[in-house]
């Protein structure tokens, strides 16, 4: 269109790159952190700094972290979900049941994935479908249904016995790493890419700062909150799968909190709960510091309230700090 | 004139709540002729009121758009902390006592305040964050020990056995804290303000209402309500855990929902909350008489609330729609 | 225009003087060396493009920001607001753009929040006095409608009247109006002209802020142009042309607004056949052709929005048939509308247009994500590229797509949300108030593309409250009033009257039916 009014810049399509927005990320904060927090380990035991912790201690804690990459994508959605938890107890509890029921071993754990789907489907569905609704009371809602459910099938009781083989999901190796790690890393490289190079993780971080806009682009709003939610069931049940083949068992209470320490995670990992901000690398990174941060805090013989202590703290405090930097941000002139 | 329209909807809803009770008593009371005895109705009151107190507090922080869910926590540590000083000073007076457990309950509230207040934390973030510090901090200062009955003074566990007026005494606390909060949220300027606040936060802050103070003051008085419930809470079971009232927090926002409270600010009265927490009350208590397995309860009662949250969906869904079609033939 | 800026120190009605006040924010010198005076009595006009420091203006007479430099005169003596609570105490109210009420509220609370009345011994909220009063003032500006009404129930019209009554309660003596038209009928706004005098009448001066020059001339003594951040000049209205206004709000001269193009116009792209939303409209007909920009006019509230709306799937329809390129269609939602080849420009540019806090390129791309990638992976090379040629195509004032929609003047984040619609292939254009809340400089700018578009073969609804705009620009018009249509006219012989009696009174009949009407709804509102 010429308009031969006003004298024109010609708009770029190339960005500029520069040192100090690439230095200016909170993803090398963490990493500080998390340097910290290995070099305080190595302080504690000096057998910490070897290459076989690295590899063999993240199974201790990495199975509520399959659940980080779906969550993170809740929160980018602006919502929260707190009833993965329950989730987690759910999906374990009738996979364990069933396979005491007399279902064959794999049949039972297709199952528990498919209870995890349906869990977070169902959140899913009502959030979507149920706009007044908001997703708090829709996930508190479930998070009692799901662990009372789980409550009603088995009551007070654990249940176990799995097949031998089932425990190589918890404690099995590829080649020296434990299964888990890989596993993790899988699902690592998939989300990353589902989020960051796709389509589907555009239009979530477009839905997370203004949803109507994005209805009104045409964006399936509520085929991707759906499909959000029913990824994070899906995660919680690969967690509870995890969890009870290095258990051994499971009872309704297990997995207590894990929505907490899950969200504390992602929320240290730099994504934003007012929607639309945050990358893969910082849950990542999180991860591994609560991970480690937790172990070491085992190594020191702190007791297990301490641990809870600091998880809570750690959320508090990655919020109160992120605000900090976003407030830094803004204030430098725009344009 | 119009005002009387305007009530009698906003009103049908606890109509609807009061006539579903009702329905329901008489359903429980057909299957076990017990649950409406005397004895059993003063024992679901006595079970109710904590639950009733702390829906109070809750309601205030809904209003504003918020969420509380730290005070099972709350009420373990306030209860702990309280338990561990009886026991070591039994002498000490029992009114002393509570008083200790609402203060300590109002510190927790006010660091809960000035995240919320003062640095804009998401409400959901900051108490769940607070309800792991508060959690691991009671287990810290017992040692995962419990205090168990025989270590409390009797002037102590009075008060929640004790009378006052014939009355028992939690049920005295409620009621007291009911015409207090029925009284400030329709009668004082802080009280509407509140409301303000929730309705509209950016007006609010534009015609000069103190919206920060009036959100720090509602997560403080939560937390005392929380404090002061956790040492009835103590006196009544006679014994302080470390993991008392764990997701005590959920049944409270429940009642709160049941009884009409907006989860989106602005919209919430006294006179339902009080329904929505006998509601809740009946659904707790009458579960063992009807021969209910206690496992049932936690799914019952989500389903409970996810249905009421619907059905009011619905029903505005309902009349908005009918609204819209007695405007197109007007 | 220094000549004008010899203004009126010396008059001793001065109820409001600000000197020399500056307010500078990170990065933007919102106010630049400002005065500004207000007489007892007076409504004083205020102007401005977007961006001129209206708002920050208000900020700064209300106590919601103090100053850097520069001082506040009321009364001849010299104030400094710590908070908005003190510059009420002194008298000063404002109504802002958007209503800011309480919804879950009644109304008597909505007026007297912040000032409640009390009782005397107990300081316990006197309802009964609330109440009371409230009437009293609702009665005195001849509102038909109960203080104890629930704020969220009323029309935006009667929101304003209470943000009025609540200015009132206060005894302001200054009130500041931020735009209060943009969302009236123009039967309110002739209503709010009424009280606004009424409130003149009785001492108060009102600082009146708008967009429309209809509002200033109906309504000011005088009226003063602000423009980036500057005090541009103060001028008598009756002393001042339009033209002249106009001018310095722009500061420049806009030859052709509306440069006449001859558009052939094509094959039929469209074809509304008796389409019914229950309670919005009803037996909506129209068609549209290629090349042919049809206006649709009408009060708002009319339905013309929700008529777009629907056609863009936004909502269902009840009954009714709609055609493009002569097939029947259902449209489900918006990405079914964009896929049936109907793209729509929405009313609300920052709250359904544009994702704020992105980057232009990702705002252009965003309804076409399925063009730029395969199977869900993105192709970034594709899509910058294309988002670029978009944005230049446009003339976006910017440095580079990556630069934040955030940061952009409303004219060019308008240009961004065409910019978004020409990224898919689309036939029909809806474009929903496409100048509203732009500046005058960049409305000539929108023009132009508007017309473009239609040279380029799209058909294009223009919803349009702005008579010269629709007049200017279409070829057809279609005028709607409370859910029907009550005219089409062919644009070339087409008069400002014959839309405006459409748009409000179709003949006599019709206007007898329209008061009973009114009465009827006052009567249900107030009676059973």
């Amino acid at each position: 269109m010429a308009d031969a009014r006003t004298p024109e810049i010609r708009i770029q399509a190339v960005r500029n790159w520069s040192w100090k927005t690439f230095f200016f990320q909170w993803e090398w904060l963490l990493v500080v952190v998390l340097l910290l927090v290995v070099a305080v380990n190595t302080y504690l035991s000096p057998f910490f700094l070897a290459l076989s912790t690295f590899i063999h201690t993240p199974a201790t804690f990495l199975d509520k972290a399959f659940i980080v990459f779906p969550m993170m994508m809740v929160i980018i959605l602006g919502k929260i979900d707190i009833s993965v938890g329950s989730t987690v107890a759910l999906s374990a509890v009738m996979m364990a049941v069933a396979y005491n029921a007399g279902l064959p071993m794999p049949a039972a754990i297709v199952l528990c994935l498919l209870v995890g789907v349906l869990a977070g489907a169902f959140n899913g569905v009502l959030i979507a479908r149920f706009k007044e609704l908001s997703f708090v009371i829709v996930t508190i809602s479930t998070m009692m249904i799901y662990r009372g459910i789980a409550y009603i099938i088995l009551g007070d009781q654990a249940s176990g016995r799995f097949p031998g083989w089932f425990s190589l999901f918890g404690w099995g190796t590829v080649m020296g790493v434990p299964f888990m790690l890989v596993a993790f890393v899988v699902c690592a490289v998939i989300f990353g890419l589902l989020l960051h190079k796709t389509s589907f993780g555009r239009a979530i971080y477009g839905m997370g700062h203004n949803a109507i806009a994005c209805r009104y682009s045409g964006v399936n709003t509520d085929r991707i909150l759906m499909t959000v939610f029913t990824l994070n069931g899906l995660m919680a049940a690969v967690t509870a799968i995890f969890l009870t083949s290095r258990m051994g068992s499971t009872r309704p209470n297990v997995a207590l909190g894990y929505e907490l320490e899950v969200i504390a995670m992602v929320v240290l990992g730099g994504v934003s709960t007012n929607g639309g901000i945050g990358r893969i690398g910082g849950p990542i990174l999180a991860v591994f510091i609560v991970g480690f941060l937790g172990y070491g805090m085992g190594l020191a013989n702190l007791q297990a309230p301490i641990v809870l202590v600091v998880i809570g703290l750690l959320l508090i405090v990655s919020v109160l700090a992120l605000r900090v930097r976003f407030t830094i941000r803004r204030k430098k002139p725009v344009v | 004139m119009a005002g009387r329209k305007v009530t009698f909807t906003e009103n049908l809803r606890e109509l609807g709540l009061f006539i579903f009770i009702i329905a329901l008593g008489f359903a429980i009371q057909m299957r076990n002729p017990a649950f409406l005895r005397v004895s059993n109705i003063v024992s679901l009151l006595t079970n109710t009121s904590i639950l009733g107190i702390l829906a109070v507090g809750m309601m205030l922080v809904l209003l504003t758009r918020g969420i509380d869910l730290s005070i099972g926590s709350t009420i373990a540590f306030s209860g702990m902390v309280t338990a561990l000083t009886v026991a070591r000073y039994p002498g000490m007076p029992a009114l002393l006592a509570v008083a200790q457990g609402a203060a300590i309950g109002v510190v927790i509230g006010m660091v809960i305040g000035v995240l919320v207040a003062r640095f804009d934390v998401l409400p959901i973030i900051a108490t769940l964050g607070m309800m792991n510090i508060v959690r691991g901090l009671t287990y810290v200062v017992s040692g995962g020990r419990w205090v168990s009955a025989y270590q409390m003074p009797d002037s102590f566990k009075a008060l929640a056995t004790g009378r006052t007026l014939g009355i028992n005494n939690l049920i005295v606390v409620a009621i007291v804290v009911y015409l207090v909060a029925t009284y400030f949220m329709n009668h004082t300027r802080t009280g509407r303000r509140i409301y303000a606040v929730g309705s509209n936060p950016d007006a609010a802050e534009v015609s000069g209402i103190p919206k920060r103070r009036l959100v720090f003051l509602v997560y403080t008085i939560m937390g005392g309500l929380a404090g002061l419930s956790g040492v009835l809470w103590v006196a009544r079971f006679a014994s302080a855990q470390g993991d008392t009232a764990v997701g005590y927090e959920l049944q409270v926002i429940a009642a709160c929902i049941l009884g009409g409270v907006s989860i989106l600010g602005g919209v919430g009265k006294i006179s339902g909350l009080l329904l929505g927490t006998i509601l809740f009350g009946i659904l707790a208590n009458a579960l063992p008489l009807i021969d209910v397995s206690p496992f049932w309860q936690m799914g019952i009662q989500g389903v409970t609330v996810l249905v009421a949250v619907m059905t009011n969906a619905m029903v505005i869904r309902n009349t908005e729609r009918s609204a819209l079609r007695r405007r197109a033939t007007m | 225009m220094s000549e004008a800026i010899a203004n009126s120190d010396d008059t001793p009605g001065s109820i409001l003087e600000l000197r020399r006040i500056t307010k500078i924010f990170p990065g933007v010198k919102a106010l630049d060396d400002v005065h500004f005076d207000l007489r007892q009595g007076e409504i004083h006009g205020l102007m401005g493009e977007n961006g001129a420091g209206k708002s920050t203006f208000i900020k700064i007479i209300t106590g919601v920001h103090a100053p850097d430099t520069g001082e506040i005169v009321i009364d001849g003596r010299k104030v400094e607001f710590k908070s908005p609570i003190e510059a009420q105490r002194l008298g000063v109210a404002a109504i802002y753009q958007h209503v800011t009420c309480y919804p879950d509220l009644s109304v008597a609370e909505n007026i007297f929040m912040g000032h409640e009345k009390v009782t005397g011994l107990t300081r316990r909220v006197d309802w009964k006095a609330m109440h009371g009063e409230a009437q009293k003032l609702l009665d005195r500006l001849d509102a038909n409608f109960s203080s104890r009404e629930r704020m969220g129930a009323l029309s935006v019209a009667r929101q304003q009247i209470v943000e009025i009554a609540k200015a009132l309660s206060t005894n302001a003596r200054i009130v500041i109006m931020d735009e209060p038209t943009a969302a009236l009928t123009q039967h309110e706004s002739n209503e709010l002209y009424r009280i606004t005098e009424q409130l003149c009448d009785a001492g108060v001066s009102v600082i009146f802020i708008s967009h429309r020059l209809e509002d200033i001339r109906r309504l000011a003594q005088r009226v003063t142009v602000f423009r980036d951040g500057r005090h541009i000049g103060c001028w008598p209205v009756q002393e001042i042309t339009q033209d002249k206004l106009v001018v310095a709000m722009v500061g420049r001269e806009i030859s052709t607004m509306f440069p006449k193009r001859r558009i052939d116009i094509g094959e039929e792209v469209l074809r509304v056949a008796n389409l019914t939303r229950i309670g919005y409209f009803r037996d909506v007909s129209f068609t549209l052709r290629q090349g042919e920009i049809l206006a649709l006019t009408g009060l708002v509230g009319a339905g013309r929005t929700e008529v777009c709306e629907t056609l863009y799937g936004i909502a269902r329809w009840d009954s009714g048939s709609v055609l493009v390129e002569g097939r029947e269609v259902t449209i489900e939602d918006p990405l079914h509308a964009l896929r049936l080849g109907i793209g729509c420009l929405p009313e609300d540019r920052q709250r359904q247009g544009l994702v704020l806090p992105w980057e232009i390129g990702k705002n252009i791309t965003l309804p076409s994500l399925r063009a730029f990638s395969r199977l869900y992976w993105m192709d970034e090379d594709r899509e910058n590229q294309a988002a670029g040629e978009l944005a230049r195509k446009l003339n976006v004032k910017a440095s580079s797509i990556f630069t934040r929609v955030l940061a952009l003047s409303g004219g060019n984040q308008q240009k961004v949300v065409v910019a978004k619609i020409l990224s898919r292939h689309l036939k029909i254009i809806i474009l929903d108030e496409p100048t509203k809340g732009v500046d005058v400089g960049a409305k000539a700018a929108i023009y132009d593309i508007i017309g473009d578009l239609a040279e380029q073969g799209y058909g294009i609804i223009l919803i349009s409250s702005e008579m010269p705009e629709v007049l200017g620009l279409s070829d057809r018009i279609v005028v709607m009033k409370e859910g029907r249509v009550t005219a089409q006219l062919e644009t070339a012989n087409a008069t400002q009257e014959q839309i405006l009696k459409a748009s409000m009174v179709v003949d006599a009949t019709e206007a007898a039916a329209e008061v009973a009407a009114e009465t009827t709804a006052d009567g249900s509102g107030s009676g059973e």
